[in-house]
C-alpha cells in the first residue's frame, strides 16, 4: 500500500492533515449553528432581518461593494489627474496631488463607514430612549472633521509644492524630488 | 486571511504553473499545484469556463500587493483577534451563566471553562469589554487592509483546481463572513442602530465560534507562508523604501503579486502609515469613551463621548427613566424598598435608608458596549441589606426594578458580588441624590459587575441563602 498516500494526496489536492483539519473545522461549525439552531439563521417575517442573510452579506461586503466603490473613486481620480497632466507638459515638475487627495478621502469614508448610523441619524429612537440625546451633532462633527482632514492636507500639499519648486528652481541642481504623475493602482 | 492555498492565476488558467513558483514539494499545509485533483475531468472543465467578465490579475495592478504586506497585516490580526475572541468569550462569564443569565443562555460547550465572575479589580469588566470594543474598531482598517491585500484572490480562476481547494474556500467563507459579521454587528449595536433585526448577543456569540474556526484552520494553514514572507522582506529594508525605490514583490504561487503592476503611488512604508493612522485615529476618536476624562471629550462621533451638563449626575445615561416607562409618582415619598428572602419581608423608606450605615466607593460602571465611567457612589451596603432580611450568607440574590418589560428589569447578583464591601444600594451619585435617569430613588452598583446588573430604580431585593 506504499502508493496510496501520493495517490490519495493527488486525488484529494493535499495533505491528508489538510482534510483532517477542515472537517474538524466544518463539524464545529456545524456545532455551533446547531446550537444557535437552524431555524433562527432565518427571519420568516422580514427576510433581511435574518442572520445569514447578514452572514453572507458580510462575506461580500467588502468585495462587492467597498472595494468597487473604493476602487472606482481612486481610478477616477487617476484618470482625472492624467487627463489634467497630459494638457499641462509642466505637470511633471509638480508634485502629485493624489495622496493628498486620497488620505484625507480615506479618513473622512472610513468615519463614515464606521460611524454613519449617527451621522445618518439611523436608529434614532433607540439612540434616544438609551442616552436621552439625539443624534443631531454628528453630522456636523464629521463634517468638521473632514474639512479639517482636507485642510491639513491642503497645508501639506501646499508646503511640499513650495519645496518641490526650490529643488527645481532653474539656480539649483536638476535634481528634483517629484511625484511621479499619479498612476494610481488598486 | 487570504482566500485560499490554491495557486493564483499569475498564467493562463489552461497552464501549468512553473515550477519555480511552486511551492515546496512535501509542504504539509499545501495544497498540491499544478494538477487537478479527482475527478480530474470536472476540475478541467471548471478551469475551462472562466465566467466571462471575471477582472483577471492583470486588472489588480498595485505594485504593493504581496505576500510580505498580507502577511504584517496577518500578523496583527494574528496577535490582536484572539485577545477580542477571549475578552468576549470573558464578558460572557460575567453575565453569571450559573445564574442563567449570560445570553445567549445555551452555548453547549462553547465557552471558557466556567468560574464565578470576580469583583475584584473593580475594573475587571471595564477592562475586558474596554479592549473587547476598543481592539475591535481599531482593527477595522486593518481587517479592511487585509482584505484588500487580497483581493485577486477572490477572481482568481480556476476557484478551485481540487477538493482540498474547495474545502478551503468554504473555510475563508466562515473567516472573512465571521469577521466582517463581527464587526458589522458590533459596530452598529454600540451605536444603538438594531437594523439588523435579531438578536445581537446571540448572533455576535455564534458568529464569533465561526469566524475563530476558520481563523484557527487559516492560520494553521498559513502559518509557515507568513513566517516565510515576513522573513523574504526585512522591516528595516521596508521602513528605509522611498516611494520612488518601491518594487513589485517576487511572483508568489497564491498570486497575490500583480503580473503587470504600476509605478508606485505609495511606498510599502506609506500604506503601513496609512493603515496604523487609520487605526490611530479611530482609537483616538473612540478611547474616550472607555478611559473617560478628558479623552472623552475626543470622542467625538461615537454614542459616549457627551456630556449631559447637569453637575454631578453628568455622566452616561444608560436608558432613561422615560425609556423604562417610570412613574414620577412610583419614586416619590411612598416608594418603599421590599427585602425579601428571610423570616419576614422587610420594607424600607428612602428616609430609613438613609439613616442605615453609608458607606462610598469609588466604582466604575461599565458597560457591554465598551463604555465606561467612574463615580463616587454612596448607598448602603448589600450585605447590610441581607443582614437586615434576616439572611446571613446570601448565595445570590434578585433584584427587580419599577421598570416593566425590559429585558434588564431585573438582574441575579453571585454571592460575592452581594457580600462585596463595595457592592451597594446607592443613593446618592457625587455627593447629591441620583438623577431620575441615573436610577432614583435607588440603583445597584457592584465592583467589576457589567453594567446592565447595576439595576436602576430598585423596587425588591430577595436574598437566597
Amino acid at each position: 500500500m506504499g502508493d496510496l498516500y501520493p495517490r490519495m494526496r493527488r486525488a484529494y489536492g493535499a495533505h491528508p492533515l489538510h482534510l483532517l483539519t477542515l472537517v474538524a473545522s466544518f463539524a464545529l461549525v456545524g456545532y455551533a449553528i446547531s446550537l444557535l439552531g437552524v431555524r433562527s439563521l432565518w427571519n420568516h417575517h422580514v427576510w433581511w432581518h435574518s442572520i445569514i442573510v447578514w452572514f453572507l452579506g458580510a462575506v461580500l461586503l467588502h468585495d462587492l461593494v467597498l472595494f468597487p466603490t473604493y476602487a472606482l473613486a481612486d481610478r477616477s481620480l487617476g484618470a482625472g489627474w492624467r487627463a489634467v497632466t497630459n494638457r499641462a507638459p509642466t505637470a511633471t515638475r509638480s508634485v502629485s496631488p493624489v495622496n493628498y487627495l486620497r488620505l484625507p478621502a480615506m479618513a473622512s469614508g472610513l468615519l463614515l463607514l464606521m460611524f454613519f448610523p449617527g451621522i445618518i441619524e439611523q436608529g434614532r429612537g433607540t439612540y434616544a430612549r438609551a442616552t436621552g440625546l439625539t443624534q443631531a451633532p454628528y453630522l456636523q462633527r464629521w463634517l468638521l472633521l473632514t474639512g479639517a482632514f482636507f485642510a491639513v492636507s491642503a497645508v501639506a500639499y501646499g508646503v511640499r509644492m513650495v519645496i518641490a519648486a526650490r529643488r527645481t528652481d532653474p539656480g539649483n541642481s536638476g535634481r528634483t524630488a517629484v511625484d511621479t504623475p499619479g498612476t494610481v493602482e488598486v | 486571511m487570504s482566500r485560499s492555498s490554491d495557486d493564483g492565476d499569475v498564467a493562463d488558467a489552461s497552464t501549468e504553473p512553473e515550477a519555480g513558483v511552486d511551492r515546496p514539494a512535501g509542504s504539509v499545509a499545501g495544497v498540491t499545484r499544478g494538477v487537478f485533483g479527482f475527478p480530474d475531468r470536472l476540475w478541467q472543465a471548471l478551469a475551462e469556463r472562466r465566467p466571462p467578465g471575471l477582472p483577471g490579475p492583470e486588472r489588480f495592478r498595485s505594485p504593493l500587493r504581496g505576500p510580505w504586506l498580507t502577511s504584517v497585516f496577518g500578523l496583527v490580526l494574528l496577535l490582536s483577534l484572539p485577545l477580542v475572541f477571549l475578552t468576549g468569550l470573558l464578558d460572557w462569564i460575567a453575565y453569571s451563566p450559573a445564574l442563567h443569565q449570560s445570553i445567549p443562555s445555551h452555548v453547549g460547550l462553547l465557552h471558557l471553562p466556567y468560574f464565578t465572575w470576580p469583583t475584584r479589580p473593580v475594573w475587571l469588566f471595564r477592562l475586558t469589554e474596554g479592549l473587547h470594543v476598543g481592539l475591535g474598531l481599531v482593527l477595522v482598517p486593518v481587517v479592511l487592509a487585509k482584505l484588500w491585500s487580497v483581493m485577486p484572490k477572490l477572481f482568481a480562476w480556476p476557484a478551485a483546481r481540487s477538493a482540498a481547494d474547495l474545502l478551503e474556500r468554504l473555510s475563508i467563507i466562515c473567516i472573512v463572513g465571521g469577521i466582517v459579521f463581527e464587526m458589522v454587528t458590533g459596530i452598529l449595536n454600540i451605536q444603538y442602530d438594531y437594523l439588523f433585526g435579531f438578536n445581537f448577543y446571540t448572533a455576535h456569540y455564534f458568529g464569533a465560534w465561526v469566524f475563530i474556526t476558520g481563523f484557527a484552520v487559516h492560520v494553521s494553514l498559513k502559518l509557515p507562508t507568513m513566517v516565510r514572507s515576513l522573513r523574504s522582506r526585512p522591516i528595516r529594508e521596508v521602513l528605509l523604501t522611498s516611494r520612488a525605490d518601491t518594487r513589485a514583490e517576487p511572483p508568489d504561487p497564491d498570486g497575490l503579486v500583480s503580473p503587470d503592476p504600476a509605478p508606485a503611488t505609495l511606498s510599502r512604508r506609506g500604506a503601513l502609515a496609512v493603515v496604523g493612522g487609520g487605526s490611530l485615529l479611530v482609537a483616538v476618536l473612540t478611547v474616550g469613551q472607555t478611559i473617560g476624562g478628558v479623552a472623552r471629550d475626543a470622542a467625538l462621533l461615537v454614542p459616549r463621548g457627551r456630556s449631559y451638563g447637569n453637575g454631578p449626575n453628568d455622566f452616561q445615561v444608560n436608558r432613561t427613566a422615560e425609556a423604562a416607562s417610570i412613574q414620577p409618582a412610583a419614586t416619590g415619598s411612598t416608594w418603599q424598598l421590599s427585602l425579601s428572602g428571610g423570616p419576614t419581608t422587610v420594607a424600607l423608606s428612602r428616609l430609613q435608608l438613609l439613616d442605615m450605615d453609608q458607606h462610598t466607593a469609588e466604582l466604575p460602571i461599565a458597560c457591554v458596549e465598551g463604555w465606561s465611567s467612574t463615580q463616587s457612589w454612596t448607598g448602603v451596603r448589600l450585605a447590610d441589606l441581607a443582614r437586615l432580611a434576616g439572611v446571613r450568607s446570601p448565595v445570590s440574590a434578585h433584584v427587580t426594578s419599577l421598570e416593566r418589560g425590559g429585558v434588564f428589569a431585573e438582574a441575579r447578583l453571585q454571592g460575592n458580588q452581594v457580600l462585596d464591601p463595595d457592592a451597594l444600594l446607592a443613593l446618592r451619585v457625587n455627593g447629591v441624590d441620583l438623577s431620575p435617569d441615573h436610577g432614583f430613588p435607588a440603583r445597584i452598583i457592584i465592583p467589576a459587575a457589567p453594567g446592565v446588573h447595576c439595576t436602576k430604580w430598585v423596587r425588591t431585593i430577595e436574598f437566597a441563602a
